[in-house]
């Protein structure tokens, strides 16, 4: 695949729960080496569109395609196969298996091959893990549970790694530790991040690009930088609740 | 004394049976959350294996000794049971799944109710006997035990290790236990699920295999409705223990053995069913999730 090929590419994709339509036709790409930013309302359809990237559900109109390939109907776990990881929403640590586990956990395409490199990343990337390693999932707090998660997507070394809200109810200090970290893997090893945020603001310091999602569409796109200075973003999603 | 110690002894034996049936129940309740009715017919599937590789075995290899005899009778179990624990998996299971909760459960009847029949009808209802393989007995200060009884205790030890490791050190273990948590994770996490619970259907088929095997070497008969009070005495035993919980379900198995036994054994035969449920019907008011099971939180 030559360099113009976008990493994810998202065309007119259309979402159904049941017959409630979540995704009303979505185009989003994501190239390597980027960090992208999907903001919006509780509602507008964010983790939906992480999912269906997922194939959980499956999109019923549109495309997704990775690397060039159509991913639309593969199964999820041949996706993560394809060496996509997600931190979904939600976080869903195993709440009854070790920390250690759940990084196990993350490691198992590659048959634990790399476990033993990439773990001791991760718990440089997060030493708390580290302390923590023994501990069942359900136990750690919701800082250390966002941690977790993405260590754990971490581990599958991803070619495109999907965050869902890592900055959901935790402190501000912490917020600024996990956003810190992935900007260092973006920046140090080229890692292509795709992120979900209601924290406007944090997202769009952290990413080149950014897309604003309404009602199942995205409503507007462009580069970060020039949606935070866009006077309807600000109106909507930074003035009055930022940090 | 001697006595109270021969009935601990043959209820331990009996525990031991109920106890290999009852992780079948056990694991596909914990990762799929449906009682498999049938899976006490599979164990019945299990003795007739046994018994047909036997007469095999009998009639047309002279001289092959007993050890050699048993072993290729447990295999031959293992393997029918779980290939029909797979099939049934995979056509009556699978296609239900994400269907409301009782359709499952409904098929697992159907199921349970082919197979005995199938048996019944190319088998015959009546007792089908075999002559006993393991006669060696040994007398311990006025207490008989059997070869055969230390026989299924010891296959039951091996047996129970072997699936402990699986399930708490191997990365097979790993992906059953995140699919019974998480199952959509699993699946973001690139595990198959889908092949995940079919492989625990034939991990739990296979141990009723192996218990039919001891089962007919024990009491030397087999019939084709052995599928069924076997098959809730062992369902009990793991909701005794606790459904979900593996050790439980050996637990579960040794103390309606032990029960069994020792009501049998100073009270009236006639009853030992009513006490086994009784004290069923006890632990459940007292402890819901059973002695070892972990409460059961409602997903939201």
């Amino acid at each position: 695949m030559n360099a113009q090929t976008p990493l994810l590419k998202v065309e007119g994709v259309e979402t159904y729960y049941g017959a409630i339509r979540a995704l009303a036709g979505v185009d989003v790409e994501v190239h390597r080496g980027e960090i992208v930013c999907l903001i919006g309302a509780n509602g507008a359809g964010k983790s939906t569109l992480m999912m269906t990237i997922c194939g959980q559900p499956q999109a019923r109109q549109g495309r997704i395609l990775f690397d060039g390939e159509d991913i639309t109907r593969v199964p999820t776990h041949l996706i993560a196969r394809k060496r996509i990881a997600q931190s979904p929403e939600g976080r869903r640590i195993f709440p009854r298996m070790t920390v250690y586990e759940n990084l196990q956990m993350g490691a198992s395409l590659d048959n634990q091959t790399y476990f033993k490199e990439d773990v001791e990343k991760i718990f440089t990337l997060f030493p708390r893990l580290k302390e923590r390693q023994a501990q069942r999932g359900g136990t750690l707090s919701g800082g250390e549970q966002q941690m977790l998660s993405i260590g754990r997507a971490l581990m599958a070394r991803p070619k495109l790694l999907l965050l869902d809200e890592p900055s959901l109810g935790l402190a501000p200090l912490i917020v600024k530790q996990i956003f810190e970290a992935i900007k260092l893997l973006n920046q140090q090893e080229g890692l292509t991040v795709f992120i979900v945020e209601q924290n406007a603001f944090a997202a769009l310091k952290l990413s080149g690009r950014g897309y604003v999602m309404v009602n199942g569409k995205v409503s507007m796109e462009g580069p970060s930088k020039e949606l935070l200075a866009n006077p309807e973003v600000r109106a909507a999603y930074l003035e009055g609740g930022h940090h | 004394m001697e006595y109270f110690i021969q009935q601990t002894i043959n209820g331990v034996t009996l525990g031991s049976v109920y106890g290999m049936i009852a992780i079948g129940y056990t694991m596909v309740y914990g990762i799929i959350g449906m009682i498999n009715f049938s899976h006490g017919d599979v164990f019945m599937l299990g003795t007739f294996a046994a018994l047909i590789m036997f007469l095999i075995l009998t009639s047309l290899v002279a001289g092959m000794g007993v050890a050699a005899m048993l072993l290729v009778m447990m295999a031959t179990a293992i393997v029918m049971s779980s290939l029909w624990s797979w099939v049934i998996e995979r056509i009556a299971y699978r296609p239900l799944r994400g269907s409301f909760r009782l359709a499952p459960l409904i098929t697992a009847i159907g199921m349970s109710i082919v197979l005995s029949n199938f048996i019944q009808v190319t088998q015959g209802p009546r007792n089908k006997p075999i002559p006993p393989m393991v006669t060696k007995v040994y007398d311990v200060y006025g207490v008989t035990i059997s070869l055969k009884q230390i026989l299924i205790v010891l296959i039951t030890i091996v047996m129970m290790t072997a699936f402990w490791y699986v399930v708490t050190k191997t990365s097979l273990g790993r992906a059953q236990r995140a699919t019974e948590q998480d199952r959509k994770m699993a699946a973001l996490l690139g595990i198959d699920v889908d092949r995940t619970i079919s492989i625990t259907f034939v991990m739990g088929a296979s141990l009723a295999g192996v218990a039919g095997a001891m089962y007919l070497m024990y009491y030397g008969v087999a019939t084709f409705s052995d599928g069924f009070i076997p098959g809730v005495k062992a369902f009990t035993a793991a909701v005794l223990g606790g459904i979900g919980s593996l050790p439980g379900a050996l637990l579960g198995g040794l103390l309606i053995g032990l029960i069994e036994s020792l009501w049998s054994a100073y009270f009236s035969i006639d009853y030992k069913d009513v006490a086994t449920f009784s004290i069923l019907a006890i632990v459940l008011i007292f402890k819901p999730s059973g002695l070892l099971g972990r409460p059961e939180i409602e997903k939201v």
